[in-house]
């Protein structure tokens, strides 16, 4: 059964390379190749997952060694897959949700005439996120790390005649390299410290090492999560990402590679857990993202930002559960699954609307489409709901567990982290609402494009690009599309009841994360109320702001943080001025160093020589006479030499 | 023969008074040497009694058939075990059979070889008088510019003495490395010395200039050779005898017993000093070692090129094998005092011959200033006194030999109507124009430069782990900042030739007969194949790196 482990991964990779070096000929079948090759892999999933099903839950861990990578005296590296119960949960969610939005693409992207491509990319990134998450040392996976990192890059900027598209794609690769750096680092450090960077060797000899190094393995793992998962402060590329196409915002910037961050604290769990004070700075990072992203998605009028907002905010939440330790691990990931289900669906809604209006993201000009719209506006609701915590849907089982968990942490720090986790919820009721109101319900006002006004700023370039501007007439996206939607609609439904009841997503997990109940100080019934207030709260304002009164097409000026959240809480501009300006004066001081101080020693150091062999070559003056002396002179110094070093 | 008959002889001579006997000698063993001497001796006939017409052919034919029966004979020595197990000393403990003298017998064989090669080389010159030409004067006894040159030309002379005159060197250099006593050191020193002042004088072209080198060389020759005697003359009067192994004896103290004619000299160490260092100088004379190294530029420059590639090669693989020999036989007892000199005089040599080589403008004296800084780094290893030190010289020189024979050989295709181009300016742009040339040239520059997977690299590695290793470390370091000084212009040689406009009427590339093909060949597969693959051959070379004493 091992043996199987390894054609998950080959599938998509074949459908990579398949695609991509194929060429022309295979323009008219390459989306279904993909497709097919990308439910392959989902298919040898089941079939794993139901022989892990058929095992004691000890047993559940498969290994397959394929070869060995790098065989160097102490430094070994294997090609090494392990398939635990975490693992399995990812590769049914990559490979699931991969396959629907696959299928969804095949409509989205029919009109485009790198579709052949955009699906060896989509085929890529499968195969690298399954690297990510089946590999048995951190040297592999660092390779799906950076394998993801690429297909994300390639296909933020697979619109790359659109320069925003091309700039979106490069500030995700910089962002991102400065996460790697951690990844790289913290491999490094394992290494120095165990000896190796195995899971294995390195959970079993935590206890050996120094706090000290563990806190900064898990320090540097910390912000290697935060460059793939977007949290504070390396969260500023997400927002330019949903430049890609959409099915790629979906799968990759809001189900899966942004998730990364996630499995890579759970599955370093060990070391984690030695290093309270990483964990600390773990679920700092988590709750202050939680409360960022979701500020920054109440402020957005284009509606793929305002859902990255939101997607920033959950992982945020998924963080946090993660750094509870293990009252929280289990948690994280199930807010991890459902959230892929119902953000990957709201994101296929997003799609869909956009299809059906000309491609244009701007709230103000959406409304009223729920009548265009039915089955998108279904989708899209059920995926609303769930994400809000309307109780009984899929985000209301996992968010409310994350709560109780960090309200369970205990001490000022629960209250804090559960509270700040339950402002997050009401503020994600706001946004979440706001979206639903602004683009299906109230007045239609992409009708009369002619009220837009002149200075009315430009949200998507896009729409330009396409040069539309004749009034779009809304209508309901093909077949191919709505069934992934619906198939997503149902997951964010129905997941996490599925999960909890009888806690069944704990007993699944247990085995490789551990769990504990901690001691909460709130009992679970009263955090529930507590989030159903929040919840009407938000509902209500949002209500009360976008429902009662009607939508302006052209966004009014807003108080001071309006305008901030409007400019992602005016972190491009800090990264300007901190990091942009700081680095252009580094090197050009740098550069003036170089000139004058290097440079001016190597030049002298350069001409110092000529001139010295200009004077040595003229003692070769062509007389055998000159020779002769010198010969004498070396001879006469050679013994007088031998005999004073006898004499000393 | 039976070995220890041979051998107990000759300790138990050392003791008794030296009986008067008929000398046992190994033919079987001295076959490398006596092959070679032989066929130069064939040489001199063909030269007698072959018809003008066919001489060439009959003297590339002799010549080649003998060298590679050589190496053939030195292969056969070698998987005979005489470079480990057999090791010993033949010929009355006048020649030693051991590893190191059979792996540089073979390489100075192969070095031959390759130069022979160059030497016969007759498609470059173009056609006088309708008569093919190669390399070297029509007939080297005509005055330059005289009519009795031109008449010469004319006649379509070649002056084929040259193949046996390149038998009896690489013979003597077969001696030389092998030598074991410091008369035959001294004979062997001649007899490779004396056709290599007259090969220096042959040049075709530049004939005055050819002479000049000659002269110049066989000047400073002879004053190094009266020193090196001088040297033995000293020995001899310290130990007794002219015997590496009994004068070691007498160094380290394991013999006493006075000569009575020698009774006012012997154990005297000012004699030791004095005799081991002008006999070293000698040596370094040969090797082209600062401050003995003036010689180097001039000949270099002068002689017929491919004379200088053979010369440039082989000699220095003698003279290090001897060298090698010398210390590690003859004065280890005294290491203690030559260690030190012999760092100043690696230090020296490396440095300048680094620095001098920035400013030169004509490639083949940037080469010979290359070569002395070469012989810097290879000294780094002699002085290293260990067995690696042994096997890394040995690698050392083979890797080097090669590429300083390919080097010369495409020296000898970069051609203007004065004959062969050297002045550097004239390379500019050679890359455009020949790219294939000027890209196996930079290959043999990469190498002189010590660029990894070259036989350079590997070569000048294990030299500096060697020395390293042996508690040199501030040579390496010196030997490291002279290869950075020296790659200056390595590179700016091939900068100049892929990167600078060719100037309009710049030199052509001739295309050469499949001989110099096979030498340029030859010379770049075994600088990549020892560049890339060396451990096969350090490992022979650490097989090889045990004297016999």
């Amino acid at each position: 059964m091992e043996k199987l482990i390894a054609l998950l991964i080959a599938a998509p990779l074949l459908g990579a390379a398949v695609l991509l070096l194929g060429g022309r000929r295979l323009d008219r079948v390459g989306h279904w190749i993909g497709t097919l090759l990308s439910t392959a892999s989902f298919v040898f999933g089941l079939v794993l997952f139901t022989d892990l099903l058929g095992r004691n839950a000890e047993h559940r861990t498969l290994i397959q060694h394929l070869w060995t990578w790098i065989p160097v005296e102490g430094f070994q590296a294997d090609v090494t897959f392990r398939l635990d119960q975490l693992s399995m949960t990812f590769v049914l969610l990559i490979t699931g949700v991969g396959s629907l939005i696959h299928l969804y693409s095949v409509g989205y992207m029919e009109h485009d005439e790198r579709r052949r491509r955009f699906f060896g990319y989509l085929n890529l990134f499968l195969a690298a996120m399954l690297l990510l998450v089946l590999a048995d040392n951190y040297l592999l996976l660092y390779v799906g790390w950076e394998g993801v990192g690429l297909a994300s890059y390639l296909l933020i900027g697979f619109w790359q005649h659109k320069p925003s598209a091309a700039t979106a794609a490069k500030k995700a690769f910089l962002v991102n390299r400065v996460g790697d750096m951690g990844l790289s680092i913290a491999i490094m450090l394992m290494f120095t410290t165990f000896g190796s960077f195995a899971f294995g060797p390195v959970f079993g000899h935590v206890d050996g090492a120094s706090q000290g190094k563990l806190t900064a393995i898990g320090l540097m793992l910390l912000l290697a999560a935060c460059g793939k998962s977007a949290q504070v402060p390396l969260q500023s590329w997400l927002g330019d990402a949903m430049e890609g196409p959409t099915p790629v915002s979906a799968l990759i910037h809001a189900a899966t590679m942004v998730t990364a961050g996630v499995y890579l604290i759970v599955r370093s769990a060990a070391v984690f857990d030695a290093a309270p004070d990483a964990q600390l700075a773990v679920t700092v990072v988590g709750a202050v993202t939680l409360l960022f992203g979701a500020i920054v998605g109440c402020a957005k009028d284009d509606i793929k930002k305002a859902l990255a907002g939101s997607t920033m905010s959950q992982i945020g939440y998924m963080v946090l559960a993660a750094g509870l330790g293990p009252i929280g691990y289990v948690f994280a990931i199930m807010h991890l699954v459902t959230h892929g289900f119902f953000k990957a669906g709201l994101f296929l809604g997003a799609g869909s609307v956009m299809h059906g209006m000309n491609d244009e993201v701007d709230m103000r000009r959406y409304g009223g489409l729920r009548k265009y719209m039915p089955v998108t506006f279904v989708t899209f609701g059920l995926g609303y709901l769930a994400i809000i915590g309307f109780p009984g849907l899929s985000g209301f089982f996992s968010k409310d567990k994350i709560i109780e968990a960090a309200f369970a942490k205990g001490g000022t720090e629960g209250w804090i982290l559960g509270g700040a986790a339950l402002v997050g919820a009401a503020i994600t009721a706001f946004y979440m609402t706001r979206v639903m109101l602004m683009t299906f319900f109230g007045e239609e006002r992409w009708k009369n494009q002619a009220t837009r006004s002149p200075e009315a700023p430009s949200a998507e370039p896009a729409a330009e690009h396409r040069g539309e501007t004749a009034e779009p007439h809304p209508h309901e996206s093909p077949k191919v599309m709505t069934i992934p939607m619906i198939v997503l609609a149902v997951g964010s439904v129905f997941g996490g009841g599925f999960f909890s009841i009888g806690d069944r997503f704990l007993y699944w997990l247990e085995p490789v994360t551990g769990h504990s109940e901690g001691h909460s100080p709130v009992s679970a019934g009263e955090v529930t109320a507590a989030t159903m207030v929040c919840l009407v709260i938000g509902v209500a304002v949002a209500w009360a702001q976008y429902g009662r009164k009607p939508v302006p097409a052209v966004a009014p000026r807003g108080s001071l943080l309006t305008r901030a959240a409007r400019r992602d809480l005016l972190q491009d501009d800090f990264n300007h001025v901190v990091l942009v300006r700081g680095g252009e004066h580094l090197t050009r001081s740098l550069v003036y160093l170089d000139h004058t101080l290097v440079d001016g020693v190597v030049n002298g150091t350069a001409a110092g020589f000529g001139g010295l062999s200009g004077r040595l070559r003229r003692l070769q003056n062509g007389f055998a006479r000159s020779y002769a002396v010198s010969m004498f002179g070396g001879a006469a110094l050679l013994v007088a030499a031998t005999l004073l070093m006898r004499a000393v | 023969m039976s070995t220890p008959a041979v051998h107990s002889l000759w300790t138990t001579a050392a003791d008794r008074i030296p009986q008067i006997g008929a000398p046992k000698i190994e033919y079987g063993q001295l076959s490398p040497t006596l092959i070679i001497i032989g066929a130069a001796l064939v040489g001199v006939l063909v030269e007698a009694f072959v018809p003008r017409r066919s001489r060439y052919y009959a003297q590339v034919f002799v010549s080649v058939v003998a060298l590679c029966a050589a190496f053939a004979a030195v292969l056969g020595l070698a998987a005979d075990g005489y470079g480990t197990t057999k090791a010993h000393i033949a010929a009355m403990g006048a020649i030693a059979v051991d590893g190191p003298s059979l792996f540089l017998q073979g390489t100075i064989v192969l070095a031959g070889l390759v130069g022979l090669f160059t030497f016969a080389e007759r498609r470059l010159d173009p056609a006088a008088h309708g008569n093919r030409v190669d390399s070297f004067a029509a007939q080297a006894a005509a005055v330059p510019g005289s009519d009795a040159e031109k008449a010469a030309v004319k006649a379509g002379f070649t002056t084929t003495e040259v193949f046996p005159l390149l038998l009896f060197a690489v013979a003597g250099m077969l001696v030389f490395t092998s030598a074991n006593d410091l008369l035959t050191l001294f004979v062997a020193l001649e007899v490779f010395s004396l056709p290599l002042y007259l090969l220096c004088a042959l040049a075709r072209r530049k004939r005055l200039m050819s002479q000049e080198a000659a002269v110049k060389y066989f000047l400073l020759g002879a004053f190094a050779s009266a020193f090196t005697l001088f040297g033995i003359a000293l020995l001899y009067g310290y130990a007794g005898s002219v015997s590496y192994a009994r004068i070691a004896q007498v160094v380290d103290g394991s013999v006493t017993d006075v000569n009575p004619a020698l009774a006012g000299t012997m154990g005297n160490d000012a004699l030791l000093l004095l005799g081991g260092a002008l006999l070293v100088m000698g040596l370094l004379f040969k090797v082209g070692a600062v401050p003995f190294h003036m010689w180097t530029p001039d000949v270099y420059q002068g002689a017929p090129t491919p004379v200088t590639g053979f010369m440039a090669a082989a000699t220095k693989v003698a003279a290090f094998g001897a060298l090698l020999r010398l210390l590690y036989v003859v004065l280890p007892g005294m290491r203690w005092d030559w260690r030190p000199v012999m760092w100043a005089v690696a230090i020296v040599t490396m440095l300048g011959g680094a620095i001098v080589a920035i400013t030169q403008t004509d490639i083949k004296r940037l080469l010979a200033y290359s070569s002395i800084a070469h012989a810097g780094f290879i000294l780094a290893g002699v002085i290293a006194t260990s067995k690696n030190g042994v096997s890394s010289v040995l690698f050392y020189l083979a890797g080097y030999s090669f590429v300083t024979i390919g080097a010369f050989a495409v020296v000898t295709l970069v051609r203007d109507a004065g004959g062969e181009a050297t002045h550097l300016s004239k390379w500019a742009g050679l890359g455009r124009r020949s790219p294939l040339v000027a890209a196996v040239f930079a290959v043999f520059l990469l190498a002189f430069a010590g660029i990894p997977l070259t036989s350079g690299f590997a070569g000048k590695f294990a030299v500096f782990k060697a020395a390293a290793a042996g508690g040199a470390a501030p040579l390496v370091v010196i030997g490291v900042i002279s290869s950075a000084i020296a790659a200056f212009f390595y590179i700016r040689v091939i900068v100049l030739m892929f990167f600078s406009e060719p100037k309009p009427q710049g030199p052509t590339v001739a295309v050469p007969s499949p001989l110099t093909m096979l030498a340029i060949g030859l010379g770049v597969a075994v600088t990549l194949v020892l560049g890339v693959a060396p451990q096969y051959f350090l490992d022979l070379a650490t097989q090889a790196s045990v004297f016999v004493r």
